[in-house]
């Protein structure tokens, strides 16, 4: 009891003191160099948590910092949502792994309405009230526009991308373009602009919030026109993006309100947004317009040859006898591995193969699945050891010596197309070199092309075995076999 | 090869940051007033200083992360960038006695929406962390 009441006078004090105003600001450099820290814990898997905890902290040093404010008095409003916001937080962190691209997806749409909502909140505090007009500085009431387009433009755009990963029907999946597209989105974008400049022109002007709802409402428009075109085999860039402007969003609304933890945690936020997105981009030898206005995977150019190709297909069982006499085995995973949430059974055929003495790497496409490092969250949730995860450029050059290549639910990242057919969509992508392989094992759903629509050289060449099924069943069955003779 | 980030460079940088705000903090200072003196300007440059400073820190540290940390990468600077809270908190809790109802409650349904991500970021980086572990179940 008399501790409460000191921790009250002595809160009493400080406020009136300039004391807090100080603490407040070291608290926010802390956070900073907690969230730089964060990141760099994060280069390497042995530390990967410590960052999460040097986040953790970081935030609370924030929001406690920011609540002790003097400018904070009315609590409920700070404390009901934030009590309310524990169980859906719980509820999106336990979401099972194969939903992670679509939880990440909602966690931006999230960041992003904060940022809008934030940003119009600060509007129209301003706009009505008459003492608080000399607070629109243009140069402020840019950045609060460039927030709302960000936040509002990543708020309908991520739940549009969240909807494709979900496979929800009312979605296609399937690229959605009409002739006229990137015309009609100029349009409205000069639109939204010519809007945003008369606002800042004249802030307080008694039109100025109708040209405010304007711009809010194409920029909720706008995020559905930038990700419905944009075919299922891109998200990982579109996500990518989509998380660099959640970030700057955040950077906008640290201009907006003066405040500097904002920019940084930002920034960290928007850079790695586009480091990634542009790691994606080479990983699939494209431009960011290209993925942006390009609609990959309607244009299939290349004619179907004369030849009737014949794929040749095999028994699992046969497939098990060769593997097992293998001393290399590289896996090749795919999205078809997610979708058939096969992880838990390749970790079987995994621990089969090693009981055999045979060496089993997986190699790991960077824009394999639906998200960044996709391929790595699932084997690991299967307890597959991360030593054994191998990125494209490290085992490209091993493929010479691996006797069997199984390629699971895999299809344009190893299709040697992309070395050599010019006229080929994906000509010019890097890819993991399968065909290089001894023999090729690659199971397959139906006889249906890839995501690309693009014919696999790979499943006809001489070497090429095809095992068509569902990736899980497909994966049992090796195992079975494995187990099989060694069991009597 | 690329360049390393060491923890010393971090702290460097981050002061550097520190340096960066000073003047900021002095013109609070000096008009005296909660917002600060943005007439001329120059306040602003500062501010953009911190954010290009901050945008090499970002690349710097996300250029090293291991290609196979990239999912939980991801759903920590989500959480990190839901420091919006900051902004929502301020809005949401504005003392001014005149703030409309409107507004308080755009502020809070953005405290609740950055919470959430707050709360779901970092549960959920930390519960796929700790299934990479390597061969003798080491994370």
């Amino acid at each position: 009891m008399n501790t409460t009441f000191l921790i009250a006078s002595a809160l009493d004090d400080l406020r009136s003191s300039n004391m807090l105003k100080y603490v407040v600001e070291l608290a926010y450099v802390l956070a900073m160099a907690l969230f730089i820290f964060s990141l760099h814990w994060m280069s390497d898997p042995k530390t990967a948590r410590k960052g999460v905890f040097a986040g953790v902290w970081g935030m609370t040093a924030a929001i406690l910092a920011t609540w002790a404010k003097g400018e904070v008095t009315q609590h409920l409003w700070v404390l009901a949502p934030i009590l309310l916001s524990i169980w859906p937080g719980m509820k999106l962190a336990n979401v099972p792994i194969t939903a992670v691209p679509q939880r990440t997806a909602v966690s931006h749409a999230f960041g992003g309405l904060a940022a809008g909502l934030v940003g119009t909140a600060e509007f129209f505090h301003w706009y009505l009230d008459a003492n608080l007009h000399a607070e629109m500085t243009p140069f402020r009431v840019s950045a609060l526009l460039i927030e709302i387009v960000l936040g509002y433009l990543t708020f309908t755009g991520s739940i549009i991308a969240a909807g494709k990963l979900q496979e929800v029907k009312w979605i296609p999946q399937r690229p959605w373009v009409y002739p006229g597209q990137n015309l009609v989105n100029g349009i409205a974008a000069i639109g939204a602009v010519v809007l945003a400049v008369m606002i800042v022109m004249n802030p307080t002007a008694p039109l100025a919030p109708y040209y405010f709802g304007g711009v809010i409402v194409l920029s909720l428009i706008f995020g559905p026109m930038l990700v419905l075109p944009i075919g299922g085999a891109d998200m990982p860039t579109v996500i990518a993006i989509l998380n660099s402007y959640a970030g700057l969003s955040a950077v906008a609304m640290g201009f907006v309100l003066d405040n500097k933890l904002l920019i940084i945690a930002g920034a960290l936020d928007g850079s790695s947004g586009l480091i990634l997105a542009i790691i994606m981009c080479k990983a699939m030898n494209r431009s960011f317009t290209n993925v942006l206005f390009g609609a990959f995977g309607q244009v299939q150019a290349a004619a179907p040859g004369g030849e009737q190709k014949q794929y040749k297909p095999e028994a699992p069982e046969d497939a098990a006898q060769v593997m097992a006499q293998a001393s290399l085995v590289v896996i090749v995973p795919g999205y078809g591995m997610a979708v058939a949430q096969a992880q838990h059974k390749v970790r079987e055929l995994y621990d089969q193969l090693k009981k055999r003495g045979v060496t089993v790497k997986f190699a790991i496409h960077p824009v394999a699945g639906r998200m960044p490092g996709h391929m790595n969250v699932l084997l690991a949730e299967a307890e597959v050891p991360y030593t054994d995860l191998v990125e494209m450029d490290e085992i490209n050059p091993d493929m010479g010596q691996c006797d069997v290549c199984l390629v699971l639910g895999a299809n344009d990242v190893v299709n040697p197309a992309a070395r050599h057919e010019k006229t080929s969509p994906i000509y010019g992508m890097p890819i993991i070199d399968a065909d290089k392989a001894r023999t090729v094992y690659a199971v397959k759903r139906s006889k249906n092309p890839g995501f690309a629509g693009i014919d696999n050289e790979l499943y006809f060449l001489d070497k090429t075995r095809m095992i068509f099924g569902d990736a899980k069943a497909v994966v049992g069955e090796l195992t079975k076999a494995l187990a099989g003779p060694g069991a009597h | 090869m690329r360049s390393s980030l060491t923890p010393a460079r971090c702290l460097g940088a981050a002061s550097a940051l520190a340096f960066a705000s000073a003047p900021a903090l002095a013109s609070q200072e000096a008009t005296g007033a909660s917002a600060p003196d943005a007439s001329t300007g120059l306040y602003y440059i500062s501010m953009a200083t911190v954010f290009m400073l901050a945008t090499f820190i970002g690349i710097g540290a996300i250029r090293r992360v291991s290609r196979l940390l990239h999912t939980p990468l991801m759903s920590l600077t989500n959480a990190i960038s839901a420091i919006a809270v900051v902004g929502s908190i301020m809005v949401a809790g504005a003392a001014s006695p005149e703030t409309p109802l409107s507004v308080r409650i755009m502020g809070s349904v953005a405290v609740f929406a950055s919470m959430t991500n707050i709360i779901s970021g970092f549960m959920i980086t930390d519960r796929m962390l700790k299934m990479f572990k390597t061969e003798g179940g080491k994370a």
